[in-house]
């Protein structure tokens, strides 16, 4: 199915894209592209974005729905929806759904959500377009490895699609994929053969995503062009660079870990296992512990949020100092900060353990680290608001989603520092208050992010606009929306509501949520309609969307505005273009804004 | 493919190699630190270390050797040194691998098995098997090597790729050295 949509798509593609005529590429000539190899298996960098980016759209699509019909449930729990049915047939029957079917839901929604949809599809998008074209480079350092990496994607993507429809159903251990449930089959339906589809799927999302990381840094570090030092990148692009070295030094971790769970599955190791009995029978294994897994998941788990994060960080600071014609505020320090934020990633990840029993010690030793984050993330969130401050804002689409990710930034960074202190989180843990800090903090602003990335870098991927109008409404609906199904969830946490319940109609006390947790799941769905707006401006306007009729839309600084309207492989007709300048030289000396590419007048008054 | 006119410190393939390499170091920590934190608990077993890892420890310390001066004699252009040196490397490696497996069938004749109880020994088949897959990774680049000498229109000098393959080989082989002393020494 994902093959199918996409193939169509592209073949769209090919009526308006016209190829730039690919003369004067030096150091390479134009061997005769097919259909095949020019939209299938590309090397191009532009065209991978695009496939990535495509194939996200169409998981988050799946991964919305979900959470849309186990909403459904949640917010009536008395009622039957035949939809229900219609979509999961037995594990909804009578149009209810299943219980362990529910475990399989949540786990899929997340699994989709923060792997293949903000992580490779956010990251896979903005990292294989904008890298080469913002630091001026022709490809990157291996467009083989970079084809690679999305058909890795691909296979990962049909495994997990396939997981979907296994009779035992999918894996539904949680995101997390905590053993002992996730390590006995015995234990649930979906910790069948739906968790070694898991794994097996997750495995080749490691290689994905670790083929694509070493090429960003590679073509980071070695390809950009004359007079693109590092500190006259774009933030993107430090963004990006940070996310790959995140996403190389901790995906090897999560994958060893994989690899134990593995073989504690299939082939009766004890890492994760002790002391288990199932239905009154005892188990061979003993001396494993559930505690290592926990300890190799979170040290990638707490890298992967900022992986997720940080691209959206990037885009959002170039988006900002674009729209408000203003020089993006402290350049150095959102570097350090961003460097601060990837260096404490490595050194907060038992924050999500606190009660797994660890010595209150180690506990107050992690609390401090986590609190330190709360430093390079204010003086983030600092730049971003004096960057507009007194900005000539443009309120285009791109700029609302920048400050709309600014805003949950805050919001969900807030009840951050709730969590980080210990004592604090031993009461909210494993409660709604968790759901709600991090669909805010990393769930809606990453999509915020994205979005802005979106409608911002749109006409460079297709020549056309997105439709303004749609944008707005997108734009408004989502942010209410989000607020509205996230920031109640707060009160349901402190009220002690756990995550994980699909039915909480015999607990009392909660039932003073029940018209609240109606209304979260009317506005999801309100949101979902929405969503599905964009996505059908998406594909309209990548057709008939208003044309691009100059090389630079947004009178930006930076160097992928220097390639033609529709750039061929190889990006720029002639030579690459030298660079001068940082690329933020808004508003400065009486003019509008300065290229990159434009060298430093006798009489410049400095930044 | 990649246009050569842009200023290059060090090639990026070479560079790409060596943030993999931190990449692997990072699977194999994650996995050692495994290890530290459940020797540690009850129930844990220990294994006596077979002699043939000392045999294997031996020949790929030689193939270290071998390619170096595989290197060493492309830069000469002694062609036939060359590939003759590429060709030892080959059998030694492959010679490791085939001792690991032993090394592996002599510690499961000795009761060291995957199910039950947890310990060193199933650290030991997981941690050398993923180190053996990444020999076996090095054989495949190196067998592709080999072949290229001979057949292909792979005529023009150019020393990167084999600049690259010796890399990734004493990558492998420092690798190893430091998963067996752990071995010895933690285990
Ligand atoms: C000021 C910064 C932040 C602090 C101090 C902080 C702290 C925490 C803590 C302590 C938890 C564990 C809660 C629990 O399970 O009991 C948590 C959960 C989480 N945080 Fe944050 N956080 C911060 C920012 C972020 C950011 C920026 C992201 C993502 C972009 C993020 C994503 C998450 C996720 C995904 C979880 C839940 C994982 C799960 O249990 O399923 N956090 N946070
Ligand atoms: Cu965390």
């Amino acid at each position: 199915m994902n093959n199918e949509s996409q193939s169509h798509v592209q073949e769209g593609a090919v009526t308006h894209d016209v190829h730039h005529n690919g003369n004067g590429h030096d150091g390479h000539h134009h061997h005769k592209e097919t259909f095949i190899t020019k939209y299938i298996f590309s090397q191009d960098h532009k065209t991978i974005a695009k496939q990535f980016l495509i194939t996200g759209m169409i998981w988050a699509i799946i991964g919305a729905l979900f959470s849309v019909l186990f909403r459904l449930q949640l917010g009536f729990p008395d009622e039957s929806f035949p939809i229900l049915e219609t979509f999961f047939g037995k594990w909804a029957k009578g149009g209810r759904i299943a219980p362990e079917f529910y475990y399989a839901l949540i786990t899929m929604h997340g699994t989709i959500l923060v792997f293949f949809v903000l992580t490779a599809g956010l990251s896979g998008t903005f990292a294989n377009l904008l890298i080469p074209l913002q630091v001026g480079a022709r490809d990157m350092a291996s467009p083989f490895m970079n084809m690679l990496s999305y058909w890795f994607f691909f296979l990962a993507s049909v495994v997990m699609m396939s997981s979907l429809f296994v009779s035992t159903g999918p894996a539904s251990g949680g995101w997390t994929m905590y053993p002992p449930l996730s390590a006995l089959g015995q234990a649930n339906l979906g910790s069948r053969i739906g968790t070694d589809l898991w794994i097996t799927s997750m495995a080749l999302f490691v290689v994905s995503s670790l083929l694509g990381g070493l090429n960003y840094v590679a073509t980071i570090l070695n390809m950009r062009t004359k007079g693109m030092s590092m500190t006259r990148m774009p933030l993107t692009i430090w963004g990006l660079f940070f996310t790959a070295i995140l996403g190389i030094l901790s995906f090897p971790v999560l994958l060893s870990g994989f690899i134990l769970l593995l073989f504690d599955r299939n082939l009766g190791t004890s890492f994760y296992l002790s002391d288990i009995y199932t239905a009154g029978q005892a188990l061979p294994n003993e001396g494993g512990s559930p505690i290592l897994y926990q300890h190799l998941f979170w040290f990638l788990g707490h890298p992967e949020v900022y992986i997720i994060i940080l691209p959206a960080m990037g885009m959002v600071s170039e988006i900002m100092s674009v729209n408000s014609r203003k020089p993006i505020f402290g350049y150095m320090a959102m570097v350090g900060s961003l460097f601060a934020i990837c260096v404490l990633a490595f050194l907060v990840w038992a924050h999500h353990m606190f009660v797994s029993g660890m010595n209150p010690f180690m506990g107050s030793v992690f609390v401090l680290l986590t609190l330190l984050i709360a430093i390079p993330s204010a003086i983030k969130v600092f730049n971003w608001i004096t960057t507009i401050w007194r900005g000539n804002i443009r309120f285009t689409p791109a700029m609302l989603f920048s400050i709309g990710f600014v805003s949950l930034f805050i919001s969900g960074g807030l009840t951050g520092i709730w969590l980080g202190n210990s004592t604090i989180d031993i009461h909210v843990h494993d409660t709604y208050f968790v759901i709600a800090h991090f669909h805010i903090v990393m769930g809606v602003s990453a999509f915020f992010g994205m979005f802005a990335g979106v409608y911002h870098w749109f006409p460079k991927m297709f020549g056309r606009y997105l439709n303004n109008t749609l944008g707005y409404i997108h734009f408004w609906v989502t942010l209410a929306g989000a607020y509205l199904i996230f920031w109640p969830m707060h009160y349901m946490g402190l009220a002690g509501v756990p995550r994980r319940y699909l039915d909480f109609s015999i607990w009392k006390s909660f039932n003073q949520f029940n018209s609240l947790n109606q209304m979260i799941s009317v506005v999801t769905i309100i949101v979902f309609a929405v969503n599905l707006m964009f996505v059908f401006n998406f594909f309209y306007s990548m057709f008939k969307g208003r044309k691009l009729r100059t090389q630079n839309p947004w009178n930006s600084a930076s160097l992928e505005w220097t390639t033609p309207i529709h750039p061929g492989h190889g990006n720029w007709a002639g030579e690459i273009p030298e660079v001068h300048r940082w690329p933020y030289d808004y508003g400065k000396d009486g003019r509008d804004f300065i290229p990159q590419t434009e060298p430093i007048g006798a009489n410049e008054s400095k930044h | 493919m990649v246009s050569t006119q842009q200023r290059n410190k060090i090639h990026p393939h070479k560079f790409t190699l060596w943030i993999a390499i931190g990449s692997i170091i990072m699977m194999f920590a994650g996995l050692t630190s495994a290890y530290i934190v459940k020797s540690g608990q009850a129930g844990w077993h220990e294994v006596k270390t077979p002699m043939l890892f000392w045999y294997s420890t031996a020949l790929l310390l030689t193939s270290s050797i071998t390619i170096q001066a595989a290197l060493r004699s492309f830069k000469h252009r002694s062609m036939a040194t060359f590939r003759a040196l590429l060709l030892a490397t080959l059998v030694l490696g492959l010679a490791f691998v085939v001792i690991q497996y032993k090394g592996f069938l002599w510690l499961w004749d000795r009761g060291v098995h995957f199910e039950g109880s947890s310990g060193a020994g199933q650290f030991l088949y997981i941690i050398f098997g993923l180190h053996a897959l990444h020999v076996l990774g090095g054989l495949v680049a190196l067998v592709s090597l080999f072949i290229r000498q001979y057949i292909g229109r792979f005529r023009s000098y150019n020393v990167t790729p084999i600049e690259i393959m010796s890399t990734y080989w004493h990558f492998v082989d420092v690798l190893w050295i430091y998963l067996f002393v752990f071995f010895i020494w933690i285990g």
